[in-house]
């Protein structure tokens, strides 16, 4: 039995990991076939304290890894499947293994969420991509609209414009509120990059890939159509919190959280994007790994 | 096992003209998702050897097969059987999800 298994493996997870293990308790960290969390998808990370230069996603999570696998915590990678959450010991099952533990941390995060417009599905990798790091190369000198006035939207965009011929950023509202000033600066004074504001995609065009996209404005309701090779999405994210049943979520599936990091549940806490809806750093994704494995070591001392 | 890379020059001999099942695996070194892929696909090249055959592909040196392919997304796992694509999966999936594909080509 463990004393604590933590449920995802982005800084949030890894973070409270650290904190777990070098109060001598002993941690699994279920990591997911694919470690790491969103982080492993991005570039250059220039917001993380401690880098000035700014680090690399990929190697900002490798350093956290080898950091808590150092304190001596166990990580499977495995995917999360399902758990008995009513009461402390609470078994979990992961790629198809029972693991017990007395407490447990969810930090699951998020995942993309796509248009679910007609024509988007079928297109994903055929020109329909979340990962700019990953597939901006492909569209060399080719026309891309990234979708979201978010600060994901922003870094999408600018990683695009040192690829594309041209990228359109295509936002709902009227103007962009959510990214950092210094982020909508280096947007707009990108001359590739093009601002649409009040807008929407109504159905991506194309047979075998990405050729067109329909455009919504949202004040006349006129449709208009535009040619484009690409379309990358990054709009507001879901939660990873289906799997967890009986803990306490709110409309959009973010987990409720009580007292900072506890759920409904005694001896389940929670940490970083999946109940953050509000900031979605690293930083404060790894802020409250940090809190969620004070507050565990403190909850399981009270049995003491 | 030795890895098997698949170019631009030997895809038509290794890939189209092989009358089995054959596994594309479509990467680049600056993607960091298909660095995670990777490993899992030597091993799949060593639990199926002699029924499948594994490899990768490189999109930067070998763009005019992935453009065949139309792959815009990496890593894209493209399953071929008798020369033909019959499946492809975006992104980095995980080892069960591509060994099922695979056991599903094999009885196809």
């Amino acid at each position: 039995m463990y004393d604590v298994i933590i449920i995802g493996s982005g800084p949030a997870g890894l973070t409270a990991g650290i904190y777990t293990t070098r109060d001598r308790l002993k941690t699994l960290i279920i990591a997911g076939t694919n470690w790491g969390g969103q982080l492993q998808l991005t570039t250059l990370i220039e917001n993380f304290p401690g880098f000035p230069d700014g680090i690399q996603g990929p190697d900002l999570m490798s350093a956290m890894r080898k950091q808590v696998e150092g304190f001596g915590a166990e990580i499977v990678e495995s995917d999360f499947s399902e758990g008995n959450f009513s009461k402390s010991p609470f078994i979990i099952t992961a790629g198809g293994k029972e693991y017990v533990g007395r407490s447990i941390i969810i930090a699951t995060g998020t995942d993309t969420q796509w248009l679910g417009v007609p024509g988007e599905k079928e297109k994903i990798g055929r020109g329909i991509s979340a990962c700019a790091p990953c597939d901006a190369p492909f569209f060399k000198n080719k026309k891309v609209i990234v979708v979201g006035g978010g600060n994901a939207a922003m870094e999408e965009a600018l990683i695009l414009a040192n690829f594309a011929k041209e990228v359109n950023v295509l936002c709902r509202k009227e103007s962009f509120t959510k990214p950092s000033e210094m982020m909508i600066e280096k947007v707009k004074n990108n001359p590739k990059i093009k601002a649409i504001y009040n807008s929407e995609i109504t159905e991506i065009l194309g047979e075998s890939k990405v050729e067109g996209v329909k455009l919504k404005d949202n004040r006349t309701h006129k449709i208009s159509e535009m040619p484009i090779d690409g379309v990358f999405v990054a709009i507001r994210r879901a939660p990873n919190s289906e799997k967890f049943k009986g803990i306490e979520k709110d409309e959009q599936g973010y987990i409720k959280v009580h007292e900072f990091v506890k759920t409904n549940v005694d001896g389940i806490f929670v940490a970083g994007d999946v109940h953050n809806k509000n900031y979605q750093q690293a930083i404060t994704a790894a802020g409250f790994g940090a809190m969620a494995g004070l507050e565990t070591k403190r909850w399981l001392d009270s049995f003491l | 096992m030795a890895d098997l890379n698949f170019t631009d020059q030997n895809f038509k001999q290794e890939v189209l003209e092989d009358n089995g099942s054959v596994i594309v695996d479509f990467w680049a070194p600056w993607c960091g998702p298909c660095r995670a892929v990777s490993p899992v696909i030597d091993e799949l090249a060593k639990e199926f050897a002699g029924k499948v055959k594994v490899g990768k592909l490189n999109v930067d040196e070998n763009s005019q097969t992935a453009s065949q392919y139309n792959v815009m997304s990496i890593p894209s796992v493209v399953f071929f059987k008798n020369g033909q694509p019959i499946r492809t999966m975006v992104g980095a999936q995980n080892k069960e999800d591509y060994k099922q594909e695979i056991e599903a080509l094999l009885t196809s």
